[in-house]
């Protein structure tokens, strides 16, 4: 069994911006995602899913270092100021290293 | 006074047990499906209607109501500057340029149960009424500068559900006329009424939980959400009178005119005019504007109609 690791970067952010934040994670080198709906609550308030306009995404990429760190630099500056938007990364245990 | 139409009862439910907090919630696929029945429903039954009309005879109502949709932002926007900044008050005159089809489809009810008439081919305006304002906002939050991705955001606009759903139904309701579209009158047009009670029960869920959010943002906001709608059913009600509508066509004009998005200009305004406040724009559009037009407007934009028929005659 293979040994190696790689970064989960996982962003929860407005369904609006789906199309466009997937767009750029792919420019910047992620291989794949994966994309759920999502609510809950945070400094911009409840965001329920209540209805369409009003829903949460969570996006997760595998991915090596360097990808998540161009990833996150800019989501953070191109998104950050005006959608409602959190990103975390952590290391995890992959089987297929190749994959990501 | 009639009682009140049972869909408009539906909403007020929808209403009372948003502000209660009861557990009640539809599932988005059924809202989803709710509104995409509505809207071919709409776009249908215009395209039928549409198949007698002449071409001729309709574009110079096409331009008016075209223009209609660029002047009410444009009038909405130096209100609202007034108190909130720019991009606020660009992205609040857009969704208030604009359309609501939830709007439209009780004025639609409201009509037939009373059994007045009106032109069948004004589901085209509310087509054409989706995007001006779009159009008008973003200019009016950022100029003529090159940050705005047009290419990107007529994709959004062109090819959101509104567009493609009821522009669809417009095509294929011309298409097959009122002899190909009577099998399917059964689920579009007979069911109509049951759709839309639905659909409203959850609108009235959603409008409460906007009104909680109008409870932080103010007066002024419920003020012009019950305002603006008055003044622009008067432009609308007019606009029908000189294009000579009918007395039913010049009520859902001018309730074209009164209602303010919540679908379509949203999702734009949040691409292109990412720094507006979306709980503003929404609190007043929804939490405000439509419950307004449901409740109060629409018999008072027939009467409206009737008075401005009767004063041009």
């Amino acid at each position: 069994m293979s040994n190696e690791y790689r970064k989960l970067l996982t962003v929860i952010t407005e369904s609006a911006i789906e199309r466009d934040l997937l767009a750029d994670m792919e420019r910047l080198g992620a291989h794949g995602y994966t994309v759920t709906d999502a609510r809950g609550k945070g400094s911009r308030g409840v965001r329920d899913a209540h209805w369409g306009e009003a829903g949460n995404i969570r996006i997760e990429v595998l991915c090596d270092d360097a990808t998540a760190q161009a990833i996150a630099l800019h989501l953070r500056t191109r998104y950050y100021d005006n959608y409602a938007m959190i990103l975390f990364m952590s290391e995890v245990h992959v089987l297929r290293p190749e994959k990501f | 006074m009639p009682a009140l139409d049972p869909v408009v009862l539906f909403f007020l439910l929808g209403l009372a047990a948003g502000l209660a907090r009861a557990d009640l919630r539809l599932p988005g696929a059924i809202y989803e499906f709710l509104s995409m029945v509505l809207l071919l429903a709409i776009g249908l039954k215009g395209g039928v209607e549409l198949a007698r009309q002449s071409p001729a005879e309709l574009l110079p109502q096409l331009g008016a109501v075209l223009i209609m949709g660029i002047v009410l932002p444009l009038a909405a926007y130096p209100v609202l500057r007034w108190r909130l900044a720019r991009p606020d008050a660009a992205s609040i005159a857009a969704h208030y340029g604009s359309v609501s089809v939830g709007t439209f489809a009780v004025a639609v009810a409201f009509l037939a149960s009373h059994g007045i008439d009106y032109e069948a081919h004004i589901p085209v305006f509310v087509v054409l009424l989706e995007m001006p304002a779009i159009v008008v906002g973003i200019l009016l939050a950022r100029g003529m500068g090159r940050q705005t991705n047009w290419k990107r955001l007529g994709h959004e606009v062109f090819l959101g559900k509104g567009m493609v759903l009821m522009g669809g139904g417009l095509l294929i309701g011309w298409a097959a006329g009122p002899e190909g579209m009577r099998p399917l009158g059964g689920l579009f047009f007979d069911l109509f009424k049951g759709f839309l009670a639905l659909f409203l029960l959850e609108m009235g869920l959603i409008a409460a939980s906007q009104m909680s959010s109008l409870r932080r943002h103010g007066a002024f906001l419920a003020v012009f959400g019950i305002v603006m709608p008055l003044l622009s059913a008067l432009v609308g009600g007019w606009v029908g009178w000189s294009l000579g509508l009918s007395i039913g066509g010049t009520a859902l004009l001018a309730t074209l005119a009164a209602s303010a998005s919540y679908i379509a200009v949203p999702a734009a305004m949040r691409l292109a005019v990412p720094e507006a406040n979306p709980t503003l724009s929404l609190a007043a559009s929804l939490g405000v504007t439509f419950p307004f037009n449901v409740l109060v407007g629409v018999p008072l934009y027939l009467d409206l109609a009737r008075l401005i028929h009767r004063l041009g005659a």
